[in-house]
C-alpha cells in the first residue's frame, strides 16, 4: 500500500470516528430530555386529574391542587405580554426603521444585547426594590408582571428586528417610490408582512417567562395561596376590574418548587404532575410559534 | 455594427419602427391625456436639470450634470457600469433620502410650476407623488393584483370602492395588463410571471397618475418577449407623460427612446436625438462606447 | 362587476396627497421613547441594586466582603464574606461548562460539517427544546433523577451536592453552545471549506483548522453566553445543591451559590431595610457586575475576533 493509500485511509477512518462521536452526543442531548419526560410521566402522570386543576394547595398532598398556580400564570402573563409586546415592537420598529447609525443607536442596541445576557434573578431585584418597595405595588401581580416583561422585553425587541429585516429593501423602495410617509410604510407594508416572525418571537418569550421562577421568588410571590386574585370581569357593573392587579399570587413554577422543597416524597408526585403541566404549556406555546413561523414563511416566499 | 442596427431599426420613413397592436389607450379612456396635453410637438420642457451633483457620503456619483428633459418624450440614460446613471435616475424622486450620508447639490427643475426636487425644503413625498418609479426587478406587494394598484389611490384618500375599481382597470389597461389579469384580481401578484409583474408595478404606478415615469433597467430581469412587451409600453406611455429610461443595453435605448444622455464615470458626455447620436456622435467617448470599445 | 361597468368618462384628477408632518414627529417621539426605554431599565436595575446595597456596604467593609470565608448574615454574630457563595458559583458552572462547551462543540460541529440538512432541520429545534425547559424542572430532574443516578456510582454522594446541578445545568446549556456555534459555523463561506478539502485535508482536519477558527468570533461568543447563563442560573442549584454556604471546590459536597442565597433570603421573612434584606442586594450586584464583565468581554471578542472573508 502507497503512502498515499495509507493517508487517505487515515483520513476516512479519523471522518468516520467523529461522525460517530457526533452523532452520539447528538443523541445523548436529545436522550437527556427524554428521559426527563419519562421521568416526570413516571412520578406525577397518576397525579393528573380533573380535580388537580381546580383544586387549590393544601397541607395534604392527595387535595392539593394546581389553580391558583396555573390561574396566577395566566394573569401575569397578561400583564407581561401587554406591557412587553408594544413596548418591544415600537422599539424593534425604532431601531430597524428610524434610527440613524449614531452614538445614541450604538448605545441602545448594546444596552439590549446587555440586557437579554442579566441573570433573571436580578431583575427580580429590581422589581423588588422599585416596584414592590419604592412604587408600592407590594407584592403583586403587577410587580411579577412587570419583573417578567423587562425579562422578556430583549427577547421582544430582537424578534421584531429579525422580522423586519427579512422583508427585502426593494417593498420599502416601492412603497416609499408611491409617495408613502415612513410610517405608512410601516403601518401599511411592514408591520403585516412580519407580524408572522413577531409573533412567533413573542410566543417564545411569553413561553420563557412563563416558566421563571426567579425574580417571582424574590419579589416574594407567595407560595401558600388558597384564594383567587378578583376576576378581571365580571357580569355586573363596573364590568371590568383591575383589583387583581394588586392580589398576591403564585404561579405554576414556584408551587413546583415548594413541593420539591418538603421533605418527604408525598409532595413530589404532585411536583412532578405540576412540572407535566407547565411543560406542556411550554411546548404548546412552542409549537404554536413554530407553526406561525411556518404559516407565514408558505404565505410570503420572498 | 450599430451603425447597421440603427439602420435596420429606422423604418422607411427614417423614423422609428413602431408596433402597433391595437393596444394604443381608447379614445374615452379616463388615462388619456386630457385636452391640451400630450399629442402635440414636445417641445415644452418637463424637467430642467441644471448643474446636477450627487454625493454618496464623499464620493462623488454625479458630476455637474445639465440636460433638458421635453415633455412626452421618452429620454434613455445609458452608459457603461458604474457611469452614475441609476445614481442620476434616484435624484428625480429622492430615492437617496431614504439612506443615510447622500448630498445633492444644483437642481432638478419639474416644470410648469419650477419646483427644485432635490431642495432640502422641497418635500420628497410630494415629488413622488409626481414622479413614479419602476424598479430593475419587479417588486410588487405581497398582496392581491387588485391591492397593489389599488394601494396608492388609497394613499391619496380614495375609499369609495367604486371609484377604486375604476382607477385599478385603467391602471391595468394603460399597461397593458387588464385583459390577462381582468378575471383573478383578487389572486396574489406574485402568482404572474415575471413579466406580468413588471407590468403590474408599471400599473401601480400609473395609478398614482403621475408626470413624470422613471424606469430603472426595467427589463434586465425579464426574457425577450416580456422585454418586448414592456418597450412597447414604454414607448406609449409617452403620450401621457415624460419618461426618462436607465438601460444598459444600447439597442434597447436606440428602439424606445426619443433623446439620450450617454454618461461616463458621473458626467453627461453627450445629450442628443436618439437617431442623430446613434448615427453620428458628436463626442469620441461616446463613439467608442457606441462601438463596443469599452463599457 | 366591474367588467359590466359602464364607462362614465374621466375620472377625476386626485386629491393631492397630505402629510401630517406633526403625526410622523409625533410617531418617531413615541418610538424612540420605546427604544430608550431599555436604557430606563438598565438605569433601573443598577440604581435600585447600587442604593440598597451601599447601606449594607455602610456596615461591612469591601475588605470583609470579597475575603471572609464565612457567610452567614442571619446568625446571632454574622459574617460577610462572599467567598462561599462565589465559590458556590464558580464550582457549578465549571462543572456546567465543562460538559456543555466540548458536548456543544462538538454536536455543533457535527450538524454544521456533517449532518445531512434534512437531519439538521429535525435536530436543531429539537436540540433548542433543550433550553426551554423550565429550569424548575430542571432541579427537579437534577434532585430525583441525577443525583440518585450519581450516588449509584458514587455512594459517598450527599443527597445535596454540586455534581448533580452542575450536569444538569450543563445539559440545559448544550443548546446555547450548539446552537448558536452551529450558525457562526453555517456562515463561514464554502469557499474557505473548499480550499482545504482541494488541498485532500478530511472533513474533520477542514472543521478544526479551517471552519472552526473562522467562525471563532461567533463561537467565543456562544461561549460567553454559556458561561454568563451558568452563572446566573438559579433555581436548579437552589433546588439540588442545598443552599448552605460552603468554601469548598469538593463538588460533592453541598453548597450555595450567590443566585441561590438571593432565593432562600427571599422566601423568608425579612424585614424592608434590614442588613438580611439589603446583603441579597448586595449579593446581586456582585452577579451583576461578574455577568457584565462577561458580557463586556463577548462584545469585545465579537467584534475584535471577526475574520475578514
Amino acid at each position: 500500500m502507497s503512502d498515499l493509500d495509507r493517508f487517505v485511509k487515515k483520513q476516512r477512518r479519523v471522518d468516520r470516528i467523529f461522525n460517530r462521536v457526533g452523532i452520539l452526543c447528538t443523541v445523548s442531548a436529545l436522550t437527556v430530555l427524554v428521559l426527563l419526560l419519562l421521568d416526570l410521566t413516571a412520578d406525577g402522570l397518576g397525579r393528573l386529574d380533573a380535580e388537580f386543576f381546580r383544586a387549590f394547595p393544601s397541607r395534604r398532598p392527595e387535595q392539593a391542587g394546581i389553580l391558583s398556580a396555573w390561574v396566577g400564570s395566566a394573569l401575569l402573563m397578561l400583564v407581561t405580554g401587554t406591557t412587553a409586546i408594544p413596548l418591544g415592537v415600537a422599539a424593534g420598529i425604532y431601531l430597524e426603521e428610524y434610527a440613524s447609525k449614531n452614538w445614541t443607536t450604538r448605545v441602545i442596541e448594546v444596552n439590549i444585547t446587555n440586557l437579554a445576557a442579566v441573570p433573571s434573578i436580578v431583575f427580580g431585584l429590581m422589581a423588588l426594590g422599585l416596584f414592590v418597595y419604592q412604587f408600592q405595588f407590594g407584592q403583586s401581580v403587577l410587580s411579577g408582571g412587570l419583573a417578567l416583561a423587562f425579562l422578556a422585553l430583549p427577547i421582544v425587541i430582537v424578534a421584531t428586528r429579525e422580522a423586519l429585516r427579512a422583508i427585502p429593501e426593494s417593498i420599502r423602495e416601492a412603497a416609499f417610490a408611491l409617495g408613502a410617509s415612513r410610517w405608512q410604510v410601516v403601518r401599511h407594508h411592514l408591520l403585516p408582512y412580519s407580524a408572522g416572525g413577531i409573533a412567533t418571537g413573542v410566543i417564545i418569550s411569553l413561553s420563557r417567562a412563563v416558566g421563571e421562577t426567579a425574580p417571582l421568588v424574590t419579589i416574594g410571590a407567595l407560595t401558600f395561596i388558597a384564594f383567587l386574585p378578583p376576576a378581571p370581569l365580571s357580569g355586573s357593573p363596573p364590568f371590568v376590574s383591575f383589583e387583581w392587579l394588586e392580589s398576591p399570587f403564585t404561579v405554576l413554577p414556584i408551587q413546583i418548587f415548594n413541593w420539591v422543597s418538603r421533605p418527604g416524597d408525598d409532595f413530589l408526585a404532585n411536583a412532578a404532575a405540576a412540572s407535566l403541566v407547565l411543560m406542556g404549556g411550554t411546548l404548546l406555546m412552542n409549537a404554536v410559534a413554530i407553526t406561525v413561523r411556518h404559516r407565514m414563511r408558505r404565505r410570503i416566499k420572498w | 455594427m450599430v451603425i447597421e442596427d440603427v439602420q435596420n431599426q429606422l423604418g422607411p420613413d427614417g423614423g422609428l419602427r413602431a408596433e402597433k397592436d391595437g393596444s394604443r389607450p381608447a379614445a374615452n379612456d379616463p388615462m388619456r391625456p386630457r385636452s391640451g396635453e400630450g399629442e402635440q410637438t414636445p417641445s415644452r420642457v418637463k424637467v430642467e436639470v441644471r448643474n446636477l451633483s450627487f454625493w454618496y457620503g464623499s464620493l462623488q456619483a454625479v458630476k455637474n450634470v445639465s440636460m433638458s428633459l421635453k415633455q412626452n418624450t421618452v429620454t434613455a440614460l445609458i452608459g457603461p457600469s458604474g457611469c452614475g446613471k441609476t445614481t442620476l435616475l434616484r435624484c428625480f424622486n429622492r430615492m437617496h433620502d431614504l439612506y443615510a450620508g447622500n448630498r445633492y447639490a444644483g437642481e432638478i427643475r419639474l416644470m410648469p410650476d419650477g419646483a427644485n426636487i432635490v431642495d432640502p425644503q422641497v418635500s420628497p413625498i410630494e415629488m413622488r407623488a409626481r414622479i413614479s418609479m419602476v424598479f430593475q426587478k419587479p417588486n410588487p406587494f405581497p398582496k392581491s393584483i387588485y391591492e397593489n394598484v389599488a394601494y396608492g389611490p388609497r394613499l391619496r384618500g380614495v375609499r369609495a370602492k367604486s371609484e377604486l375599481g375604476d382607477r385599478v382597470e385603467a391602471a391595468l389597461r394603460a399597461a397593458a395588463l387588464w385583459e390577462e389579469v381582468k378575471d383573478v384580481l383578487r389572486k396574489s401578484a406574485y402568482e404572474l410571471s415575471g413579466g406580468q409583474q413588471q407590468r403590474l408595478c408599471i400599473a401601480r404606478a400609473l395609478a398614482v397618475e403621475p408626470e413624470m415615469l422613471l424606469f430603472d433597467e426595467p427589463t434586465s430581469a425579464l426574457d425577450p418577449i416580456a422585454t418586448a412587451r414592456i418597450e412597447e409600453l414604454v414607448a406609449e406611455l409617452k403620450d401621457r407623460l415624460t419618461v426618462l429610461v436607465v438601460t444598459h443595453n444600447m439597442h434597447q435605448a436606440l428602439r424606445v427612446s426619443d433623446y439620450t444622455a450617454f454618461m461616463y464615470l458621473g458626467e453627461l458626455i453627450e445629450f442628443g436625438d436618439t437617431e442623430n447620436m446613434f448615427s453620428a456622435p458628436g463626442e469620441k467617448l461616446t463613439q467608442d462606447y457606441l462601438t463596443g470599445r469599452f463599457g | 362587476m366591474m367588467a359590466n361597468r359602464q364607462r362614465t368618462g374621466d375620472l377625476a384628477a386626485l386629491p393631492p396627497i397630505r402629510i401630517n408632518n406633526f403625526r410622523e414627529r409625533m410617531i418617531v417621539a413615541l418610538l424612540f421613547s420605546a427604544g430608550v426605554f431599555s436604557i430606563v431599565i438598565t438605569f433601573g436595575i443598577v440604581y435600585i441594586l447600587v442604593s440598597e446595597s451601599l447601606p449594607f456596604f455602610g456596615e461591612v467593609s469591601i475588605v470583609d466582603f470579597l475575603t471572609d470565608t464565612m457567610w452567614t448574615p442571619l446568625f446571632a454574630r454574622p459574617r460577610y464574606g462572599i467567598l462561599p457563595l462565589v465559590c458556590g458559583t464558580l464550582v457549578t458552572s465549571f462543572i456546567a461548562l465543562a460538559l456543555a462547551v466540548p458536548v456543544g462543540t462538538v454536536i455543533a460541529v457535527w450538524l454544521s460539517e456533517y449532518a445531512p440538512d434534512a437531519w439538521r432541520e429535525t435536530i436543531k429545534p429539537i436540540l433548542e427544546l433543550l433550553s426551554a425547559v423550565p429550569t424548575v424542572v430542571y432541579g427537579y430532574f437534577a434532585l430525583l433523577f441525577v443525583t440518585p443516578v450519581l450516588q449509584a456510582v458514587l455512594p459517598t454522594l450527599p443527597a445535596f451536592n454540586m455534581l448533580g446541578p452542575g450536569i444538569v445545568m450543563g445539559i440545559m446549556i448544550i443548546p446555547y453552545v450548539g446552537s448558536l456555534s452551529e450558525d457562526a459555523m453555517r456562515a463561514v463561506p464554502m469557499i474557505l471549506r473548499e480550499g482545504s478539502y482541494a488541498l485532500g485535508a478530511s472533513r474533520l482536519g477542514t472543521s478544526l483548522r479551517v471552519v472552526y477558527p473562522a467562525a471563532l468570533s461567533g463561537i467565543a461568543a456562544a461561549y460567553i453566553l454559556a458561561i454568563s447563563r451558568a452563572v446566573g442560573e438559579t433555581m436548579i442549584v437552589a433546588i439540588a445543591a442545598g443552599q448552605q454556604p460552603e468554601l469548598t471546590l469538593n463538588p460533592m459536597d453541598p453548597a450555595a451559590t450567590i443566585t441561590a442565597y438571593i432565593v432562600q433570603v427571599s422566601l423568608g421573612d425579612l424585614p424592608h431595610g434590614s442588613i438580611g434584606y439589603q446583603s441579597i442586594f448586595a449579593a446581586g450586584l456582585t452577579l451583576f457586575v461578574v455577568t457584565l464583565a462577561f458580557n463586556i468581554l463577548g462584545a469585545i471578542l465579537r467584534g475584535q475576533f471577526r475574520q475578514a472573508y
